[in-house]
């Protein structure tokens, strides 16, 4: 629909960017409209994992199989924002926007191995960005280290004018503290998280993270988010009802593909959205008006976001009794060959996939995901953490300390290491920031 | 333009089949050709175009109509509600579009706080309660003039609730008694225009311009309690003098700043309520009554043969000046309403709930606008009434005809002349004129100063009421003369000089003698022949009056 479509004005948050002195490079691929948790479903094609090139994935696999076509198998990298994951993965660039509804920023950084930020919703203004569920979506943040994302959110947040639901209070850059003492802290791990589907190593690292917090000192307890099981089918619910709505507005008419019919203006759209749609965002839309007819809205729209008010005070009661931050996987498992994440469709996969992060966009909460280790497979894997609305420099100072702690290793591309190999031979940290 | 002059309307709201007394003597022309084989019958009483001609049959019973009102009235305001693109009459099509009302995507919508004030004021001026939190929502149909797919409108709690339209009208035998009706207004609500299609049937296309798209409506919603064309149109006039008195809607239908829709039902008294259709875009004050009288007797036609009424939208063809059905409305729309989440709800807050500090420039005040609300029609008609001890349905008047109040509070500026008597010539001579010529008051070639320099001549007594309406006539002409000057050229001073007065009348007498000698006989209309005689002599220059006091003191003698 939009693939010749050149926009005519810069989103807030990209003009901010390059009021700072930042560079465009470029405009990366994604799940069409932003539907699907594999990038795969895009008009450009599939995005590849940049990982499926590294040394530390290569290696494991020759030790696994033989007469390998080297580029048959390569790994998806999560999505919807998967081509900025993998732009920051393979040090394309500094850092990357995506967008974050139901955790597409979030689920790529883990398949690739980055911190993706998701921050409070009405923190950063969506004012340029195409809306999916305009109640849920914030601009999402891309980069190889905390304090990275950090320096990009402390330029994008604050409040918009031309964005209603941005909060008003004045927002400061800040620099993120060097934390050395966790005991202050209380870790909430919710039990409803452990899910059979979940992988045995991410169940694994997930447990070795809370040690980690509880060896150093913080207060690790297990909390209950009762209504998480609900989530996703609320979710689908709600998404698919916005998506409806906002996808009303292309009709080939303004701008966009139009189709060459022209014998009436019904006929115009219909050809125009069937050919402009692929059958992800048809299929959304389709159900989206069934749940917005008035026989149905009772059921299922308002339905919908009473559950929604529940999920969100779970988390408020949560991190009223006394909880800092909430500890849970990002991703069921590392990255998968794109063969094998074909085998289900879109809707499925996305049900599957979301299931960590969309409860953070119900609730507007801010969440990121870090890279803790590679799995047997030389994959990264990360985890996720979940804090108060607003308290967004909290979180990041915590996922700063976290990531001190478990020092991921930097991704050994062959081409980027014969150009940086100095670099490398110096630095573990998986960024090539400021810092120096 | 020019206001329908007040009229009688129906007693009650009874309508018998043969409808004697009944609604409004139209006077609008021939009945025109919307032919339906009911209409051919011979009434007792002639001249019902609309309000048919129909011979009484047996059984028949007297039908009440019930007529609901959905307003939409353009909000004055120099950007659009949502976005910050101009409101312009008339602009080069498509120039005053922004991104957002074109849908470009990632725009988002930004209240316009004006229009929030318009809203508030409104409501306030209709005696509403004005909701402190009220929502958008998203109405979702494609057209094309509807770039978004959806309109934000007000559905679920609209700004102001519960209010009422006082309109008045002057019935009774010289149209001298005001009635007042009220009509509840059930709620007003702040919504986007959609942009204008023009369909070109000769090239098969469809041409959208987006100027108006966007541009915030107040949508006011009267609920049935009207019973014909003439009420409607009233209770809309009303409704337009009062959003222009305040300034939040320059309401004029021509420009289309003004659009009604009508919803209208026939029962039988002590009945149930009947289906209702619903007769769109009316946007012309003459048509509106004409539209909404049709349409009644439509309905009353179809039920008296045993159709029924279908719930349908109609629209008005004012050449045929009958309803038609509006083909793509059939079928029901569900417009799948859902909350716009761009916008939080609303808050109005009034001088109780304040918060403390808050920054004036981001709140609203509803005790504040109320305080300042400009006067309202009702109170200006009163205060004429009661300053100038003008009749009511002379003030009725004086602001149903634009620009008219104005002109007449310019002339009394001017003069001194009596309260009545600048009524009389404003309301009688200047209006009559422009009338006659199809002016609008704005177009007078007459000015108020000279209206009232020529009134001051009069009052004065420096010239006679005769050679004042020819005073008038001249300046019509607009050469440029003042009053002053046209009296002197024309010699239409009225003659000061008594003396020479008495010996005009003497010498008529004396050339006249079988007329006096008439006069004498008591033959009361030969003086009018003298006076006639003396005014010949005086080249018309002098007061009959006094001529006539002269002479009788003459004839006396």
């Amino acid at each position: 629909m939009l693939r010749g479509y050149v926009p005519p004005y810069n989103a807030t948050v990209v003009q901010k960017l390059l009021d700072q002195g930042a560079l465009l490079m470029g405009k990366t691929n994604l799940d069409e409209f932003a539907m699907g948790s594999g990038s795969t479903d895009g008009v450009f094609g599939p995005v590849k994992n940049p990982w499926s090139y590294s040394k530390q994935y290569r290696e494991k696999r020759k030790q696994k199989s033989h007469c390998e076509n080297e580029d048959s198998n390569w790994l998806i990298t999560g999505g919807s924002s998967g081509g900025s994951a993998a732009a920051v993965s393979a040090f394309t660039c500094f850092a990357a926007l995506g967008s974050d509804t139901g955790g597409s920023t979030r689920n790529p950084a883990a398949h690739c191995g980055l911190v993706g930020l998701k921050p409070s919703y009405g923190l950063v203004s969506r004012h340029g960005l195409i809306p999916l569920v305009n109640s849920m979506d914030v601009p999402g943040i891309l980069t190889r280290c905390v304090d990275d994302a950090a320096i990009v959110l402390g330029v994008l947040a604050g409040h918009d004018p031309k964005d209603s639901t941005t909060i008003q209070d004045p927002v400061k850059p800040f620099v993120l503290p060097s934390l050395t003492d966790v005991s202050k802290l209380c870790i909430g791990i919710p039990k409803e998280y452990l899910t059979p589907e979940l992988s045995s190593e991410v169940r694994s690292l997930w447990s070795k993270a809370a040690n980690l917090f509880e060896s150093e000192g913080a207060k690790v307890i297990e909390v209950s988010l009762p209504h998480t099981s609900y989530s996703i089918v609320c979710y689908h619910v709600l998404c698919t009802s916005e998506v409806a709505s906002n996808m009303a507005r292309f009709d080939g008419l303004e701008y966009g593909h139009r189709c060459d019919i022209d014998v009436s203006t019904e006929a115009m759209y219909a050809a125009t959205r069937r050919e402009g749609f692929n059958d992800v965002v048809r299929g959304r839309i389709l159900s989206g008006n069934f749940f917005l007819l008035k026989e149905n809205y009772e059921n299922y729209f308002v339905k919908a976001q009473k559950v929604r008010r529940l999920i969100a005070n779970d988390f408020v009661t949560v991190f009223n009794s006394g909880v800092d931050v909430l500890l849970t996987p990002t991703t069921l498992s590392e990255a998968v060959p794109y063969t094998e994440f074909i085998k289900e469709d879109n809707r499925t996969r996305s049900a599957q996939d979301d299931i960590f992060t969309q409860a953070a966009n119900m609730a507007g909460l801010p969440a990121v995901s870090v890279p803790m280790a590679l799995s047997n497979q030389g994959l990264p894997i990360g985890l996720q953490f979940i804090g108060r609305a607003f308290c967004d420099q909290e979180l990041l100072t915590i996922a700063k300390w976290f990531e001190k702690q478990v020092q991921f290793p930097v991704i050994q591309l062959q081409e980027l290491m014969d150009d940086c190999s100095s670099v490398f031979e110096n630095e573990k940290l998986a960024s090539v920031s400021l810092k120096q | 333009m020019a206001a329908p002059m007040l009229r009688l309307c129906c007693p009650g709201r009874r309508w018998a089949l043969a409808c004697i007394d009944g609604c409004s003597r139209h006077r609008r022309g021939a009945p025109n050709g919307c032919t339906s084989s009911r209409r051919r019958g011979q009434s007792s009483v002639a001249q019902q175009p609309f309000i048919t001609a129909q011979k009484p049959r047996k059984g028949e019973h007297e039908w009440a109509a019930v007529v609901g009102l959905e307003i939409h009235a353009q909000i004055s305001s120099k950007s659009k509600l949502f976005s910050g693109s101009q409101v312009h009459f008339a602009a080069p099509p498509n120039s005053l579009v922004s991104f957002f009302d074109a849908s470009l995507p990632g725009t988002l919508p930004v209240l316009n706080r004006r229009c929030v004030e318009a809203a508030v004021m409104t409501g306030l001026a209709l005696n509403c309660r004005i909701n402190k939190k009220s929502l958008f929502d998203r109405k979702h149909y494609f057209y094309a003039d509807l770039p978004a797919g959806y309109q934000i409108t007000q559905q679920r709690l609209p700004i102001a609730v519960n209010g009422s339209l006082v309109y008045s009208f002057c019935a009774g035998k010289n149209r001298s008694q005001v009635i007042n009706k009220t009509a509840r207004v059930k709620q007003i609500q702040l919504e986007q225009d959609s942009g204008k299609s023009l369909h070109d049937d000769l090239r098969s296309q469809t041409l959208i311009d987006l100027n108006r798209a966007g541009v915030g409506l107040l949508e006011v919603v009267l609920e049935p309690d009207m019973s014909c064309g003439e009420e409607a149109a009233t209770a809309v006039r009303e409704l337009q003098l009062i959003l222009q008195a305040l300034g939040t809607s320059q309401a004029n239908m021509a420009e289309g700043q003004l659009r009604v829709d009508a919803n209208i039902s026939v029962h039988h008294p002590g009945e149930p309520l009947g289906v209702r259709t619903e007769v769109k875009n009316l946007n012309s004050a003459r048509f509106l009554a004409k539209a909404i009288d049709y349409e009644i007797q439509r309905q009353i036609n179809e039920l008296e043969n045993g159709g029924e009424i279908l719930n349908e939208t109609r629209s008005f063809d004012s050449k045929l000046g009958c309803t038609i059905p509006m083909r793509d409305k059939e079928g029901k729309q569900d417009y799948r309403f859902m909350p716009e989440p761009n916008l939080p709800p609303l808050l109005l807050y009034d001088t109780e709930s304040l918060p403390a500090g808050a920054d004036p420039q981001q709140v609203i005040d509803i005790d504040r606008i109320r305080e300042q609300l400009p006067e309202l029609p009702s109170v200006t008609r009163e205060k004429l009434v009661q300053q100038y001890g003008m009749l009511p349905e002379h003030s009725f008047t004086l602001l149903n005809e634009v620009g008219l109040l104005e002109f007449f509070q310019n002339v009394m500026k001017e003069t001194r002349a009596e309260p009545k008597k600048v009524t009389s010539w404003v309301l009688n001579t200047l209006l009559g004129f422009l009338k006659q010529q199809n002016l609008a008051v704005s177009e007078s070639p007459v000015t108020p100063s000279a209206l009232a320099e020529l009134l001051n001549l009069l009052d004065r007594k420096a010239i006679s009421s005769s050679a004042a309406k020819q005073v008038f006539e001249e300046l019509w002409r607009n050469e440029g003369k003042t009053p002053a000057q046209i009296v002197s050229e024309k010699k239409l001073e009225l003659m000061q000089d008594q003396e020479a007065l008495e010996q005009l009348c003497h010498a008529v007498m004396e050339g006249h003698p079988q007329v006096v000698m008439d006069v004498k006989k008591g033959n009361p209309r030969a003086i009018n022949k003298l006076i006639g005689l003396v005014r010949k002599a005086t080249l018309s220059r002098a007061d009959p009056t006094v001529i006539k006091e002269i002479l009788e003191k003459k004839l006396a003698s």
